[in-house]
């Protein structure tokens, strides 16, 4: 059974249609890789699924349950499935460990020394075991993003959801990033990113799914999408890439 | 029989401070309750809270500070019947009038929140107790201090109004002693430079925690 | 409450009531105006001058933001008949409205003129117009457009604090209220009554201000 099912979804904001009946299903261990122009409906897609936005239509299974759109629904779902986002959004008033530490203690009642053992584990997971005393504005963004990944990570989700998590990034530090994405992907997380980098995409995805104004165009093993892609949008795509540079045209085949 | 402006006089004047300070201490701690109430019920998902609150702050900040204690010290004692003091009328209705200005202040800091550390919050599960305890209010109080430092010193100045009543306080201590010194342009000089002397320092606090708070994040700002 | 409200009594006086309230608002517009020329005068002078005028008009302000209007009032108020003025009540109010305005006036319109960027003041200079008249069209125009809602709000303070005015027995809406209610025993009726017009005279000014704005710096703009 699918760790999750999208079946239907459309949503739209005013007279913008930003999903259009999507159908999207999700086995456990699964490290899917949405990718897509800006307003292709990634970015949406990914926020319905943890409820930060409500799909007019269609429904959501997670673990073989309808979402419940309680505010108690909500925060059960939210335990199971975890969000890292483009700008990191740290607690800028608490340390590394508090960031850490408040969804242990808070939503999950955790004793405060085990939710401090587990901080220390994840942050060990993210290799900034040494920053945990550290305030999040001296931290680079490398780093910052590195401790929300830590920050959602603790709080042992089934799903973890990423939202572009490296394009913020000064192009220096998102291979610190990647290696951390890679880990977990051979760790056996289920991940879901909405991302633009390719080569992470090619190396460690086993779905590719490419959005195209508000609708999925194309799925599949991202070696078979790069090499031989059926549509044209997806095609023109590719192109678009391509110029960004010839490091990433062995992604293409 | 005239007395001159003299040490006695000014000792009397300035013994008065005491109760400007003792009633704007009152109502800015009564009115920081319920400011902190209000703020939270503005910022909440129910619209008839808002909306409730929304009145209270525009009538509180619409009608003169004088119309306010005039209804709650004349008004009252007539509409209850009863004998109103001077001391509790003019420390409900300063606490109340403090309450809508602080409850507009703390809004105002609650919403420059950037709505993703709600989100990010909510994405850890938190509840909207939780949220607003652990990760909304600990920031918005901190960048609400150079503000709210300078509503005080708007109470203070505006606990001088109380004397138009007769409530005791450092500007009525003057009027008494014009009314004995005749010397006016002697004695409200003096009570205004005892004005100045509790105000200034807190303003220039206010201005001083307000460029701290904007280098802390970061921001540049014309002042 | 064995209380029984008499409102028709309010009613009774409404023509009393509505000339206190042409007044208030004649009081007030006239302090507006006087004193946002000083207001324009003393920001130009504090961005432009020499350094004594600027720290004088410094002192000035800080004197004012730190000292309770009342307390103004009354200086004012004794003060003019000392310098050979002899006034009336509503002509000394008139006189401390508008130096109260002109202080806060000053530092609003300066952090106006602060937002103006060095970058347009020098392209009017580099067009050929004299430092005044660059001043007026490159830098207070585009300057009071950014601060126009700060100032409507001050403008609306200042006729909510005209009510203090009152109290060396100047004739405005307050004035008339209190002679009413004593005489009529009436006070919660007129108090409230009064403050009702006074919330009514802000939310009417915050509205003509708002068509100002729009006439002045929207429509104008356009063409």
């Amino acid at each position: 059974m699918p760790i999750l099912a999208l079946n239907g979804i459309s949503k739209r904001f005013g007279t913008h249609i930003a999903l259009d009946d999507v159908s999207l299903s999700i086995e456990t261990g699964e490290v899917v890789a949405i990718i897509g122009r800006s307003g292709s409906g990634k970015t949406s897609l990914l926020r319905c699924i943890n409820g930060l936005e409500v799909p007019d239509s269609g429904e959501i299974l997670f673990d073989g349950h309808r979402v419940e759109r309680s505010r108690a629904g909500l925060r059960a779902l939210r335990r199971e499935i975890g969000i890292v986002f483009q700008s990191f959004n740290l607690f800028p008033h608490l340390t590394v460990e508090g960031n850490i530490t408040l969804g242990l203690t808070e939503a999950k009642g955790v004793p405060l020394e085990e939710a401090r053992k587990r901080a220390r584990d994840v942050l060990r997971q993210v290799g900034l075991e040494d920053k945990i005393g550290a305030v999040p504005l001296r931290l680079s963004g490398g780093q910052q993003q590195r401790v929300a990944i830590a920050r959602s990570l603790a709080m042992q989700p089934r799903l973890m959801l990423f939202d572009e998590i490296t394009s913020a990034l000064d192009p220096e530090l998102v291979g610190e990033v990647i290696n951390v994405l890679e880990k977990l992907a051979t760790d056996g997380m289920t991940m879901i990113l909405v991302t633009h980098e390719m080569g992470f995409a090619r190396a460690a995805a086993d779905t590719l799914v490419f959005m195209h104004e508000g609708r999925i165009r194309e799925k599949g093993p991202p070696s078979r999408l790069f090499a031989a892609p059926v549509t044209t949008e997806l095609a023109n795509f590719i192109d678009a890439i391509l110029p960004a540079g010839p490091h990433i045209s062995h992604v293409f085949g | 029989m005239n007395r001159t402006f003299e040490l006695s006089e000014f000792l009397f004047v300035a013994a008065a401070v005491r109760w400007t300070l003792l009633l704007s201490l009152v109502a800015f701690l009564g009115g920081g309750i319920v400011g902190l109430l209000i703020a939270i019920m503005r910022t909440t998902h129910n619209r008839a809270l808002r909306l409730v609150t929304a009145g209270y702050i525009q009538l509180f900040q619409g009608t003169p500070v004088l119309m306010q204690l005039f209804l709650f010290y004349y008004g009252f004692a007539v509409l209850f019947d009863m004998q109103v003091d001077a001391w509790p009328a003019v420390a409900l209705a300063f606490t109340l009038y403090s309450g809508a200005f602080l409850g507009e202040i703390w809004r105002g800091s609650i919403q420059a929140i950037p709505r993703t550390q709600w989100e990010a919050s909510a994405c850890l599960s938190l509840s909207y107790v939780q949220q607003l305890r652990f990760v909304i209010l600990p920031q918005a109080m901190r960048i609400s201090i150079p503000p709210t430092v300078g509503f005080l010193v708007q109470l203070i100045k505006g606990t001088s109004i109380a004397s138009i009543i007769g409530f005791v306080e450092l500007t009525r201590a003057g009027q008494l002693m014009v009314n004995v010194t005749f010397q006016p342009m002697i004695v409200y000089p003096v009570v205004a430079a005892l004005y100045f002397a509790v105000c200034w320092p807190l303003s220039l606090l206010s201005r001083f925690l307000e460029r701290r708070i904007d280098a802390d994040l970061g921001i540049k700002r014309h002042l | 409450m064995h209380y029984a409200f008499h409102f028709n009594v309010v009613w009774d006086h409404w023509r009393e009531l509505a000339e206190g309230g042409l007044l208030t608002i004649r009081l007030s517009a006239l302090a507006m105006a006087i004193g946002l020329a000083v207001a324009t005068v003393c920001a130009y002078a504090k961005a432009a001058g020499p350094s004594p005028l600027r720290w004088t008009i410094a002192a000035y302000i800080e004197l004012i933001r730190n000292t309770p209007f009342l307390v103004q009032i009354f200086i004012i108020y004794f003060s003019l008949p000392a310098l050979g003025v002899s006034v009336e009540a509503n002509q000394a109010a008139l006189a401390a409205m508008v130096v109260n305005f002109g202080a806060y006036g000053t530092e609003i319109l300066r952090a106006g003129i602060e937002s103006i960027s060095h970058g347009q003041i020098d392209a009017g200079r580099a067009l050929g117009l004299t430092r005044l008249q660059t001043f007026r069209y490159v830098v207070l125009f585009p300057a009071l457009k950014t601060v126009f809602p700060a100032l409507a709000s001050q403008f609306i303070l200042l006729m909510l604090a005209s009510s203090i005015v009152s109290a060396i027995s100047a004739v405005e809406l307050t004035a008339v209220t209190n002679s009413l209610q004593s005489t009529t025993f009436r006070p919660f009726e007129f108090y409230f009554v009064a403050t009702g017009l006074y919330l009514g005279m802000a939310l009417g000014f915050r509205a003509v201000l708002g068509g100002v704005y729009w006439m002045v710096f929207v429509r104008g703009q356009r063409s």
